[in-house]
Parts: C-alpha cells; structure tokens; sequence
C-alpha cells in the first residue's frame, strides 16, 4: 500500500471510529437525563435503574471518545503535517473551544457517576444535563472546523504564505451551521435507533418489559423526530453544496454531462472511465429542483471542472445513496411508529415493528459513516478546498503503511471489547431489574 | 498575549506532568507491586484517581491543541521527526485509558479483568517512557532535519542513550508522584507503609537514574552540564529540589501526608523549571544547532488574541467547578 494511500485511509478509519464514540457520547446524556428527569419526577424506580444502566454505558463511550479522539489531535500532525502548519491558526479555535466544552463535560461527569446519592438530587440531574450540553457543543464546533475545510474562509493567500487570518471568520464559515445541523440530528437518529433497537430485542425475549419498554420508548422518540427533520436539513445541505462544491455535488450524482432540467439519479453503476452511468433510475427535473430549487435550471457536470479535480465519483454516489437510501427508510420507520403509537396500544402487541426496529440497529451508524465518505471523498482532491490538495499534505516519513495496519489492529479489537463489554452489561440487567445494582465502582 | 499562551503552556505541560504523571504512576507501581498487594493497592488508586482520571488526561489535549493553533512549526517538526515515538505513545494512551475504563464497568468480574489489568499496567510504562524520550529528543538537539536516509530523519533523533534515560527518568519521577500522592489516600496502617516504602524505593530509583541522565548526556555530547549549572535560576533550582530531598525523606519517616505532597510536586516542577529554563525560549534544538524558538514561531497575532481570549475565560468557566469536584470527592472521604 503506498504512503499516501495509507495516510488516507488511517485518517479515515479513525475517524470513522471516533465518530461512532463520539455520538453516542454526546447524545446518551440526554437520554439519560429525560429517564433520570422521570425518575425524579414519579418515583419509580425503573427509570433510576434505566439511568443508571445507561450511564454506565456513556462512561465506557465517553473514555473510548476521549481517547479516540486525542489521537486525532496527533494524527492531523502525525499524517498532515503541511496541512496543520498553514491550517493550525486559522481553524485552530473551535478547536480550542472545543477543549473547553470537553473539560466541563469531563468534570459534570465526574459530578454526575460519582455523585448519586451524594449531591442535592437536582443539582445531581443538572451534572447529567452539562454532560450532554458540553458534549453537544463539542461535536458542533469540531464540525465547524471541517466545515472549514469544505468553505475556506479568514485568510487570504498571497504568493503561497496565509495572511490577513481571522479565525473568527474562519470559524463561522459558509457551511458550519448546515453541516453542524445535519450532523446533530444524525447522532441522535443513530444513537437513538441503535439504543431503540437493543431494548426492542429485549422486548422480544420477553425480558423485563417494565424496563426495556421504557427505555426503548425513551430512546424512540428522539430517533423518530430526528429521523423526520434529517431530510429536511439534508435539502439544506445539498443547496448547499450545489452553489458551494459543484464538483461535489455532481460526484454525488455521478453527474457528468452540465444540463438544463437534470434528473435525480437513483442508483445506478458508475463507469469512471467511460464516464458514464449504467442502470440507474432517473427523475426527470428534480436534481435541478434540489440543487437549486427550480425544475428548469442548469446544474453543473463534472465535464465543466478540470479532469485533476474530479473526486472520485463512484465512492461519493454510492455513499450517497446508501445515506439517502437509509434516510428514506428510517423516516418510512418513524411514521409507521408514530402511526402505532396513536393507537395506544401496548408494542409487545407489534412484534414486526419492533423487529424492524432491531434491524435497524446499524442502519444510522451506517448512513452517518456514508455521509462523511460523501463530504469527505467528494472534497477530494483538496484538503483545503480550492486551496492546498491533500497529496502536498501528506508527512514526507515513510512506512505509514505500518502504522496503518498497526492503527487497524487496536481499532478492530477495541471495536470487539466495547461490543463484548456492552453485551455483558446487557445481560445483567436482570440483576439490576432485581434491584441488586451492582455498584459501578466496585470496591473489593 | 503571547505571554498568556506560553505561560498557559507550561502550566499545562507542568499539570500534565504531576497530575497525569501521579496517575501513570499508579499503574508503575503496580507493576512493582507483589501480586498479593495488588488489588489492595488497585482499590486504593481506584478512590483516589477514579472520579478525576478524565481531567487529568485533558492536560495532554489542551498542550497538543494550543502547540497547534499557536506554535504550528513547533508541532508540525514534532510530528515529523518524532512520529514513531508519538505513534508509540498514542498507542500507549489509548491502550491505557481504555483498559482503566473496561476493568472498572465491566458489569461481569472475571478473567478479564486480569488482562485489561496486564493491559493497564503495561501501558502506564510505556506511556511515560516514551513521553521522556520525546521531551529529551526535544530539547537535546539531535533531530536532524537535513538528513536524508531513514534512521538518523527518523530513529536516532529520539533513539539515543540521552533520550531513553529522560524517558526512565519520567518513568521513575511519575512513580514517586504516586506513591506520595497514595499515601495520603490509604486508611489502613499496612497500606500506608507500604506505600511508604515505595516512595522510598522510587525515589532512589528516580536519583540513580537522574545521574544516569548526565552519564547519558555527556555519551551523546549534550551540554547537560552547563545547562544547569552555568545559569543562576537552573543552579538554584536544583539546589532547591536536592535540599528539599533532605526534608522529604525526613518527611517520609514522620508519614507526613499533605506536606509530602507539595514538597514532592514542587521538587517536580523545580526540575522541569531547571531542563526548560537553560534553554527558553527555544522549544526544539536540531542537530545543526539551529532552534525553533516559542516566541519566533508564535502564530499571527489574531490568532494568538482568539485563543488567549479562549483559554482565559474558559478556565474561568472551569477552574471553579474542577476545584470544586476536587473538594467534594475529598470531603467525603472524610
Ligand atoms: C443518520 C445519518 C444520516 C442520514 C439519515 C442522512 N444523512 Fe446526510 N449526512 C450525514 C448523516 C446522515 C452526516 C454523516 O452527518 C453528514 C456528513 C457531514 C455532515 O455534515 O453530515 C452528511 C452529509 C450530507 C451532505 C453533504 C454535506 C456537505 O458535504 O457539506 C448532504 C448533501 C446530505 N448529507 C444530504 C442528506 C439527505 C438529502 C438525506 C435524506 C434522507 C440525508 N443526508 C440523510
Ligand atoms: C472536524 C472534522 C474532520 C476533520 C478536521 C477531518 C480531516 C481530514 C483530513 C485532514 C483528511 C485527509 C485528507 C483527505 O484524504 O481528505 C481527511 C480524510 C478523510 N476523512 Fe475527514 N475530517 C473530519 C471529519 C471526518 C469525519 C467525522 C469522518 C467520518 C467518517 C471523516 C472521514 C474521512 C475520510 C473517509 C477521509 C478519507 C478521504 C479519502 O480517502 O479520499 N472525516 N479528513
Ligand atoms: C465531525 C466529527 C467529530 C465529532 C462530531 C466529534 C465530537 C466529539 C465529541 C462529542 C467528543 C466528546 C467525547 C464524548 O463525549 O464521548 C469528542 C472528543 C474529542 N474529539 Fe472529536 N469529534 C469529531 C472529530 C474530531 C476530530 C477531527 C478531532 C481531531 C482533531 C477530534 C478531537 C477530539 C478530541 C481531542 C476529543 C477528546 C477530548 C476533547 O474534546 O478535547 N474530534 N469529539
């Protein structure tokens, strides 16, 4: 594997990692705090041991987050050094904002696992409440430092050197507040189906209902209503890129030819070479509705942009289309969910909803990790759009290959330790049902 | 401004060290524990570093972020020229923190806990070790970047008898912070003195191998020596950290908990100030002898004011709640 192509995919695969950690890190707070919140309020004590089940849950996410993602700090030097030598100062900020919001939601975690039974119980509530806020905020300006990337903005370059920085500007670039937005409801869609999920197989076995019926009810709601705006804000996101990225936007499509009137295209094989499309569906006018909001108007092709510029077209449409595919379906999922739970009936009573919400544990996961191959790869060949090409970034050391399979083989067996790990605290929920919680610190 | 970043660095750098340090130490000496001691001595640490492990850990991320918002020169050479050494500690603190995590919320205890424990123990040496050998490959002057095959670009700057013996150094100082730190921490007589004995032990280790250091240096010609001893502030700091010694140890037989530890932090901080005071403002030293210095590479001056503004309110938002978590887990110990 050559150096490059190495560098490219250790940077992918750990973020690809740590994304995982890190929704489920920022949005399992809130879970927790809506069940402490109800525990507080009616007294009873499923939801306690529903918080506290999940809690156990956020700190082994939050330690695998943390860790995954101090590695990122190194690796952006480690494998782009040329890339944070211009780009540190300018997108530097929100990074260190980040390093703020991540502080507080370290020490109201701390408050928050250590604190039961021995903090006033609101305060206690509200320590879970930071959690989540911290951890929101830190997941909303990490994302605008990418954004960044996507919609250069605060600097000027004149003869090679960066002048006139302004990492306020930077900051809010054109794309952080439509990229910060979709990427939100995404970690609540995924983390919120995978938890639905997991209390739904519960239900199925028949296993303390009292319990998983109301996690899983918990855990829904965020789900549907998050899957229900996705589109929406993902609508926003491809106007945006359409005036912002044109190159994007037709890797997205596989869009070749520059045409009035263009037609979605669903599906299809893309023949890079050939530049062509084979088997696809297409709906006439509507690309150019998304695009632009008008069935009439031109959309760019990739035939207008220089060939050394075109992102590599079949991973951006097919990663494109599985995100759109798996949005679709998990939007048809909350309706028909909503549509059950205004009949008022008790869900053990539908065992195929609640089987469909079982398979669509990975789904979100998957739709968010193909959403960030379409922003990522479709940027591509740029680091910096328009500006600096990620193959000048790339560190001049040589081997990274090794490093790679090095990075592979923690990441793979850390993913097999949290999953093992998640599904013995899974089975001892009867012990916590039985009201023997076992006490997360255990003192022998 | 500048001044509130350099100053912000060294702080977190120095917070790292001893508080992050105490927390690595925790795992050494556990390797240098018998096995019938260990979980006496794991439930100990557990108490005292369990409720704030995650803060101290965020030292090493706030000195990564400001080296490269604000001294990107300075973190882009290290990147480069001390991968492997940094691969090598990512992979140390990813191996650490994770292990420390599992083995506490793994909702079934059984043989697994041995391994995260193996898994734990190992890492909180190599990590220490390797964040030495960076620290003295740093300063030391034998990064070359005008070579131009493999090894001496990428090995012998960090792979050399000055580097490893500050990595063993670390190693050594981080064990003595946490065996101080532990015993204030223990109820029982028996675990006291056995934490006693272990500051002990690592104290004449940290001594031996300090020596070992100026051996070291004098073999890779790193001019140690008038570092510290040619400069008025490095000489009085040295002083200061062996009289101290002198107290410490009487201070180790009386068992004397809360003034041990100040005095053990400070003997820390007095041979930090020492290595980085000779030669300030220069933050890396090549082998040609040319230096990046801190205040040369700064980065331009609206970055700079956007991330003072950054660190000063934000420790304004955190130090109250950080001292306050500090206090109250201490106060119900009592
Ligand atoms: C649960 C996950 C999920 C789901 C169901 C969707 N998305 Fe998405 N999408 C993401 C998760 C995601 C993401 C991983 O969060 C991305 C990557 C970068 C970003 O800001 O969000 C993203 C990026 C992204 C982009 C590129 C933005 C850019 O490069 O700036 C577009 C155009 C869309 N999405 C559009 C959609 C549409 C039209 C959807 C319709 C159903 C959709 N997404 C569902
Ligand atoms: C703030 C957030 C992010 C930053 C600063 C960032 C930065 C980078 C950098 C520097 C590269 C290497 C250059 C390149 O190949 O494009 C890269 C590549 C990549 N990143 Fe991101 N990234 C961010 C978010 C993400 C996330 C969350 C993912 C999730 C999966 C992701 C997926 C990828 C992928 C797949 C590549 C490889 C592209 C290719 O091989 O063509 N990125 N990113
Ligand atoms: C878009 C992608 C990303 C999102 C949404 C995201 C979000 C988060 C969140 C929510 C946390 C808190 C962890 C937890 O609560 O479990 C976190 C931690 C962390 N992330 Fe990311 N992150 C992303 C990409 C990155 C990148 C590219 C970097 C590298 C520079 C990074 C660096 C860190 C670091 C260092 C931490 C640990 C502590 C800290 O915040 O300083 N993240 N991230």
């Amino acid at each position: 594997m050559d150096d490059f192509l190495a560098a490219r995919s250790q940077m992918a695969l750990s973020l690809g990692f740590h994304i995982i950690y890190a929704c489920i890190g920022m949005v399992m707070p809130f879970f927790m705090a809506v069940s402490h919140y109800k525990w507080l309020k009616t007294n009873n004590e499923v939801y306690k041991h529903i918080t506290k089940a999940w809690s156990k849950g956020v700190a082994i996410f939050f330690a695998t987050g943390a860790v995954s993602g101090t590695m990122l700090s190194f690796e952006l030097g480690l494998l782009w050094p040329k890339f944070m030598e211009h780009a540190g100062p300018i997108f530097g900020l929100p990074f260190s904002l980040e390093g703020t919001a991540f502080f507080i939601e370290a020490i109201a975690l701390g408050f928050f696992l250590y604190g039961w039974n021995k903090l006033n119980k609101w305060f206690h509530w509200f320590t879970g409440v930071i959690v989540g806020a911290s951890g929101l905020a830190s997941g909303i300006l990490v994302v605008a430092a990418n954004a960044w990337m996507n919609s250069p903005a605060g600097f000027d370059v004149i003869n090679g050197a960066y002048v006139n920085i302004d990492p306020i500007a930077a900051m809010f670039n054109k794309a952080w507040f439509t990229q910060a937005l979709h990427m939100c409801l995404a970690a609540f869609t995924a983390t919120g189906f995978a938890v639905a999920g997991v209390h739904a197989l519960m239900i199925l076995k028949n296993q303390y209902l009292d319990f998983h019926y109301k996690a899983f009810k918990i855990a829904a709601m965020f789900a549907v209503i998050c899957a229900l705006l996705q589109p929406v804000s993902g609508d926003i996101s491809a106007k945006d890129v359409a005036k912002r990225q044109p190159a994007k936007l037709a890797a997205m499509e596989a869009h070749y030819h520059t045409q009035k009137a263009a037609p979605l295209l669903i599906g299809g094989i893309v023949n890079e070479k050939k530049k062509e499309v084979n088997m696809g569906i297409e709906i006439p006018g509507a690309l150019s509705f998304l695009a632009h909001g008008d069935f009439k108007s031109e959309v760019k092709g990739l035939d207008q942009i220089p060939v050394n510029e075109h992102p590599p077209v079949a991973i951006t449409h097919y990663a494109f289309q599985i995100m759109v595919g798996i949005g679709s379906l998990l939007v048809l999922l909350s309706m028909v969910y909503l549509v059950m739970l205004l009949k008022k009936k008790e869900l053990i009573a539908y065992k195929w909803l609640l089987k469909l919400f079982v398979w669509a544990i990975p789904l979100g996961y998957i739709a968010l990790e193909a959403g960030w191959v379409v922003t990522e790869v479709g940027r591509q060949p740029w680091i910096i759009y328009g500006i600096m090409r990620t193959k000048d970034a790339v560190t001049p050391m040589p081997g990274i290959a090794w490093s790679f399979y090095l990075f592979s083989a923690i990441y793979a067996s850390l993913s097999v330790i949290v999953i093992f790990l998640l599904y013995r605290q899974i089975k001892m929920v009867p012990m916590l049902y039985n009201g023997n919680m076992i006490n997360p610190v255990k003192e022998n | 401004m500048d001044f509130v970043i350099i100053s912000f660095l060294c702080l977190a750098i120095l917070l790292y060290f001893l508080l992050g340090g105490a927390d690595f130490g925790a795992g050494i000496i556990e390797l240098f524990t018998s096995s019938k001691n260990r979980s006496k001595t794991r439930s100990t640490m557990y108490h005292a570093i369990g409720p704030v492990w995650e803060a101290n850990h965020m030292w090493l991320i706030i000195t990564i972020v400001i080296l490269f918002v604000a001294f990107p020169k300075i973190y882009t050479t290290m990147s480069v020229y001390l991968h492997i050494p940094l691969a090598i500690m990512l992979v140390g603190v990813i191996a650490r923190g994770t292990a420390f995590v599992f083995r506490h919320y793994d909702a079934v205890k059984d043989q697994m806990q041995e391994v995260y424990n193996k898994i734990f123990i190992y890492s909180s040496f190599i990590t220490p070790l390797f964040l030495g050998i960076i620290a003295g490959s740093v300063i030391s002057g034998q990064i070359d970047n005008q070579a131009n095959d493999f090894l001496s670009a990428y090995v012998f700057g960090w792979f050399n008898w000055f580097s490893i013996a500050v990595g063993l150094f670390t190693v050594a100082l981080c064990g003595f912070l946490a065996a101080i730190y532990l015993i204030g921490e223990s109820k029982v007589e028996a675990d006291k003195k056995r934490f006693i004995k272990k500051a002990e032990f690592m104290n004449v280790a940290a001594v031996l191998i300090g020596m070992l250091v100026f051996v070291a240096a004098q073999v890779d010609g790193v001019p140690l020596t008038s570092w510290v001893f040619k400069d008025a502030i490095g000489l009085s700091a040295v002083c200061l950290a062996s009289l101290s010694l002198i107290l410490l140890w009487y201070l180790l037989l009386k068992g004397k908990t809360k003034v041990l530890r100040i005095l053990a932090g400070f003997q820390v901080t007095m041979i930090l100030v020492t290595i980085s005071y000779a030669h300030f403002p220069n933050f890396i030293r090549f082998k040609n002898g040319t230096t990046i210095s801190l205040y040369e590479s700064i980065a331009p001056v609206k970055t700079v004011e956007s991330l003072g503004w950054a660190l000063l309110l934000g420790s304004l938002l955190i130090l109250p709640f950080l001292g306050y978590l500090f206090y109250k887990f201490q106060q119900k110990e009592e």
